[in-house]
């Protein structure tokens, strides 16, 4: 009997290495004669070059090299490229390696050194002068919107990028019909991901050879590669990106280009000698994509029986300084936000606007909190007046199980419309309140009550798109010692795809997991895909190991058939062995398999397409597949000192067939750590200025297990149709609705006061003004 | 994040740390647990010409009672005080304030003379040493001063220390019998600088209270010790009057700033609702205690 492997909730082969300091990050990449790099970056939020002098630093004695916008080559001096374009972005501006003739945001890269060491680099940096013209910072989204008080860049004129509607319906029509309109204005602050590595490159550069050798904390190696190779005139072949052990992703790690993944690499070439360049934290703030701002003024129209007759959104979007990225938060947002709700007539508009500030690009979620939260607390509102229970104005809302696949009528973040292709969201609802007790939920509260205790229940429903396109691909090798090596293109981040996509290699082969080798994110290993973002690499890389997996053994049946005298239909894999079914003795193990697979002499048959035991195959899905699931929670708050507890944390989480259940929780507890910590302990506040307030973990919070509570995370499987096994996303569904939740959990628990909370990271001096403010509701 | 040049020097006694201190005054920095001056350093938020690191000098690591005073040493971790039961019996307000002094990692690193040395209004041990009336010994090559907490401190970061002195030791009075105490903080998230702190001391007699002490963290650009308050409870000989009357005093003469985590209101309003908690929960003790510790 065959183990099976793919749902098992085993450990993670890459742990024993990471947890005795055995990993490869960047930052442990020490090579002879390597040099070290520092940012100069700029203090100033909007401001005109005048004048650089970098004569004082050159002098220093340890500096080799020191570089501004004037010294790049010429395809460097253009702003970087456009990495994801759209009809609707007009002006698609990007950043520049080093800022030419004014900076845009704090933190704007302006020069760059190279020295023996860190410390001499960073001395270095203060002997560079600059002369700076300061200009008005454009800090305000709505004053931005309007143009004021100055343009980020001039020549178009305006402050915004693009101007987006996406209709489903009649909006209009339907309001003129409804019983209740309840409308509100929604706002999500910005926030960022805090990896606990920040970024980094090292690169290498072999003049002999003529190769370029790169490593780089990306979630995105194989684009890197591409586009290094085009930047430096060089094939793609001769450059090799590495993303080694990488310390969290979450989004920001995707660039193409962040301007040190393209200035080590010049110095390098430049220098002859490799040069390293270490993110520190208090650069992270500032010069590590940010993500969230979105000021959303939304409405929704109902009947008198609670039934959705239309949704409208018109927001805005901060995108920052730049907008590399084009606009994936805002149309993941709009696309977002119907959720599970059958909605008939939808309004979605946006005008993603330029201010000075970090760039926005997707963070963990990537607009799918706003749309959640601005849904679910429209769907709140409207339950309280229409005096009806929150759970049950839900249900008379949810697209039933039998109406799949179901078109949402809007186009996604991949240009292709959003079809959901499967779930179970009435069933979802159910079982987490039934977990976290919500028939019973007004005597328990009311007991808490009594203690003086002020308890709310929260629950927040999604839908979570993932999986999409374009493609990945894998290879799949069994070498002759039995071992099977793995290679695809996808990064890892922590996502633990070691185990993972050893899990689905072993469950295809009969082998053990641990005899399974995933080598992800080196282009040298293998050099197609696009990268881990958007809930996608188990999907997407996942699917493609399982076909090159099904593929090779495929083959070792027909070449152990030849081996073992039998037909191929009479065998089975199991225990790294090709047996005869019924026969055990007759068998043969998998590397002896492969040793014949690969003779010296003799005859290979066509019907082996090649040599050994090894595929290669890709896939691509049509469209994106659907996660969902709902949050449930009990927080206790503390009306006088406005902090918080979370007492229960419940998860009812579907995201198709479970390939680890052990690592799925590991991803929605971190998701959910991450979701809490957005919503109430982490912010970026920005003076009038355009300063960063809170530009260190003494300033932004991130929770720590103090904070956290246990989850309890409940998984239900709908499976995908739209790939071989099944699964859907799970990378964001932690995060997602924690905000929408947090809302109405402290709401549920300050039922005695008029309070509304329609903005998000709240904290406890925001909490504190709210009950300043409430007056008593009366009963 | 790398410091600039500076000179290092790691001295083995307190009298060559006082000759060096003399020798560079200002341009000198004291460094023991680092939990602060390292971050600072690497930021080029201080740049000190000279860092004197009294890590190696074995005779300021003491935690000693004397004639009803805790000593404690320069080199002494904070993490001892939570750890030494014998602290718990002297000074329990100490061991009770300590633990919400950053995580155990920064406990087991910086040092009880250093906290107070740094001088941050938000802080935990410095509201703590006001409360109890503690006494700090400086010491410089031309002799010793103890300084009175409440004088010690003069403003944010900055202290009654001479630029030659070395904060030597801390003196702590043992509690008194008859006493309970308590310590509540507000932060954001645990172990941050307090939104606001309060540390709260009674004298339980003849079933009110007798005498009181109040100081208060995050609250001003020093801590504060509120006098009016400790009145206002020592007055009414019933309690929940007293407390309503010290969180007025504590909310009428308080005026913190503002800053991006609270508003000044915020932090007033905390100091009040804190009056209240501690003042109850030392209450409590200070009737359940009869010279014993308490939990």
């Amino acid at each position: 009997m065959a183990t099976r492997w793919l749902g098992a909730p085993i450990k993670r082969n890459e742990d024993p290495r990471l947890l005795v300091g055995q990993g490869l990050f960047v930052d442990d990449v020490q090579l002879p004669g390597m040099l070290h790099a520092a940012v100069l970056r700029s203090p100033h939020a909007h401001a005109r070059i005048r004048r650089i002098d970098v004569r004082r630093a050159l002098e220093h004695p340890d500096v080799l090299l020191v570089l501004t916008h004037g010294d790049l080559p010429p395809s460097l001096r253009e702003p970087l490229p456009k990495l994801i374009p759209h009809p609707d972005l007009k002006h698609h501006k990007t950043q520049y390696a080093l800022a030419p003739d004014k900076v845009r945001h704090v933190g704007e890269p302006v020069a760059f050194v190279v020295a023996t060491s860190r410390y001499a680099a960073e001395d270095a940096l203060e002997l560079v002068e600059v002369d700076y013209e300061p200009l008005p910072a454009v800090v305000d989204l709505e004053e931005a919107a309007a143009g004021r008080p100055a343009l980020v860049h001039e020549d178009i004129g305006t402050n915004v990028a693009a101007h987006s509607v996406q209709r489903v319906g009649d909006y209009e029509a339907a309001r003129a019909r409804a019983d209740l309109v309840v409308a509100r204005r929604f706002v999500v602050d910005r926030g960022c991901a805090s990896p606990i590595e920040t970024r980094g490159v090292v690169a290498q550069w072999d003049p002999r050879a003529r190769q370029l050798t790169v490593w780089d904390s990306t979630q995105a190696p194989i684009p890197i590669r591409n586009g290094l190779a085009a930047l430096f005139g060089l094939a793609q072949k001769d450059v090799r990106v590495i993303a080694p052990d990488v310390g969290g992703g979450f989004g920001p790690k995707i660039m193409m280009f962040y301007p040190e993944e393209v200035l080590v690499p010049l110095a390098a070439m430049r220098l002859g000698r490799p040069v390293k360049w270490i993110e520190d934290r208090r650069e992270h703030f500032v010069a590590t994509n940010h993500e969230r701002t979105q000021i959303h003024d939304a409405e929704i129209a109902l009947d008198r029986e609670g039934r959705i007759l239309g949704v409208r959104t018109v927001f805005l979007h901060d995108a920052g300084a730049y907008i590399p990225y084009g606009l994936i938060v805002p149309i993941v947002a709009e696309c977002t936000l119907p959720g599970p709700y059958r909605i008939p007539n939808y309004h979605a508009e946006f005008r993603a606007v330029f201010t000075n500030k970090t760039i926005v690009s997707p963070y963990r979620g990537a607009g799918r909190p706003h749309g959640v939260f601005v849904m679910e607390r429209l769907l709140d509102l409207a339950a309280r007046e229409l005096g009806m229970d929150r759970a049950e104005i839900r249900r008379r809302n949810f697209i039933q199980p039998h109406e799949f696949p179901y078109d949402v009528g809007l186009i996604y973040q991949d240009n292709a419309p959003l079809v959901y292709d499967s779930g179970n969201y009435p069933a979802a609802l159910e079982r987490a309140l039934e977990e976290v007790g919500y028939c019973r939920w007004p005597e328990e509260k009311a007991r808490y009550r009594a203690q003086g205790r002020r308890v709310g229940l929260g629950f927040a429903c999604y839908v979570e798109g993932s999986g999409i396109g374009p493609y990945e691909g894998c290879r799949v090798t069994v070498e002759p010692s039995g071992k099977v090596y793995v290679a695809t293109g996808v990064g890892t981040q922590g996502q633990g795809h070691a185990t993972s996509l050893a899990q689905v290699v072993a469950e295809a082969l009969g082998v053990d997991v641990g005899d399974v080798h995933v080598v992800t994110g080196d282009t040298g290993a293998f050099g197609w895909g696009t990268g881990t973002f958007a809930s996608r690499a188990a999907v997407v890389a996942g699917s493609a190991v399982h076909l090159a997996a099904q593929a090779v053994r495929q083959k070792a049946l027909q070449v152990a058939a030849s081996l073992l005298e039998a037909s191929p239909e009479d065998l089975e894999l199991a225990d790294g062995r090709v047996r005869v079914r019924g026969a055990p003795s007759r068998s043969v193990s998998l590397g002896e398999v492969a040793r014949a697979a690969n003779p010296l002499r003799g005859v290979i048959p066509a019907e082996w397409e090649g040599p050994g035991l090894e595929a290669t195959r890709y896939f691509a899905p049509p469209r994106g597949t659907f996660s969902h699931g709902v949050h449930a929670a009990l927080v206790e708050v503390d009306p006088e000192t406005a902090t918080l507890r979370f007492l229960r944390y419940v998860v009812v989480h579907d995201c198709g067939t479970v390939l680890n259940p052990l690592i799925l929780d590991g991803q929605i507890h971190g998701g959910v750590a991450q979701g809490i910590g957005g919503s109430f302990f982490e912010r970026l506040v920005y003076d009038d200025s355009g300063q960063l307030l809170s530009g260190s973990f003494m300033d932004f919070h991130i929770p720590t297990a103090v904070e956290i509570p246990e989850v309890e995370v409940i998984h239900q499987e709908t499976p995908s149709p739209l790939n071989p096994i099944g699964a859907k996303g799970a990378g964001e569904g932690g995060v997602i609705p924690v905000p929408a939740l947090l809302a109405q959990a402290i709401e549920d628990a300050l039922d005695d006061l008029e309070l509304e909370i329609l903005r998000m990271p709240l904290h406890p001096d925001a909490l504190f003004e709210l009950i300043q403010k409430a007056s008593r509701r009366t009963p | 994040m790398k410091p600039p040049v500076f000179d290092y020097q790691d001295p083995a006694s307190v009298e060559e740390a006082l000759e060096l201190l003399a020798r560079h005054g200002a341009a000198a920095k004291v460094l023991a647990g680092g939990q602060s001056l390292m971050p600072l350093l690497n930021l080029r938020l201080a740049r000190p010409e000279v860092v004197v690191d009294i890590n190696r000098i074995d005779a300021l690591d003491y935690l000693t009672e004397e004639s009803g005073w805790l000593r404690v040493g320069a080199r002494v971790r904070q993490r001892r005080l939570e750890r030494e039961a014998e602290v718990r019996r002297m000074v329990p307000l100490l061991t009770e304030a300590v633990r919400f002094v950053g995580h155990p990692q920064i406990r087991n690193r910086g040092t009880v003379c250093g906290s107070l040395a740094h001088a941050d209004p938000a802080a935990e041990l410095p509201a703590v040493a006001v409360a109890v009336g503690a006494r700090l010994v400086a010491r410089s090559r031309s002799g010793v001063r103890e300084i009175p907490a409440e004088e010690f401190f003069t403003g944010p970061l900055t202290t009654a220390l001479r630029p030659d002195e070395l904060l030597a030791e801390a003196r702590f009075p043992c509690t008194g019998p008859d006493w309970g105490w308590a310590f509540l903080e507000v932060s954001n998230r645990h172990g941050d600088y307090a939104l606001c702190a309060v540390a709260a001391g009674v004298r339980a007699g003849d079933g009110r209270i007798q005498d009181a002490r109040l100081a208060y963290a995050g609250a001003g650009p020093v801590p504060v010790r509120l006098r009016e308050a400790e009145a206002a409870l020592v007055e009414h000989s019933d309690l929940e009057e007293g407390i309503r009357a010290a969180s007025a005093e504590a909310r009428r003469v308080l005026q913190p700033d503002g800053d991006l985590h609270a508003s000044s209101e915020f932090r007033r309003h905390l100091a009040a609702v804190l009056t209240a908690r501690t003042v109850r929960l030392a209450w409590t003790r200070a009737r359940t205690r009869s010279g014993g510790a308490h939990a």
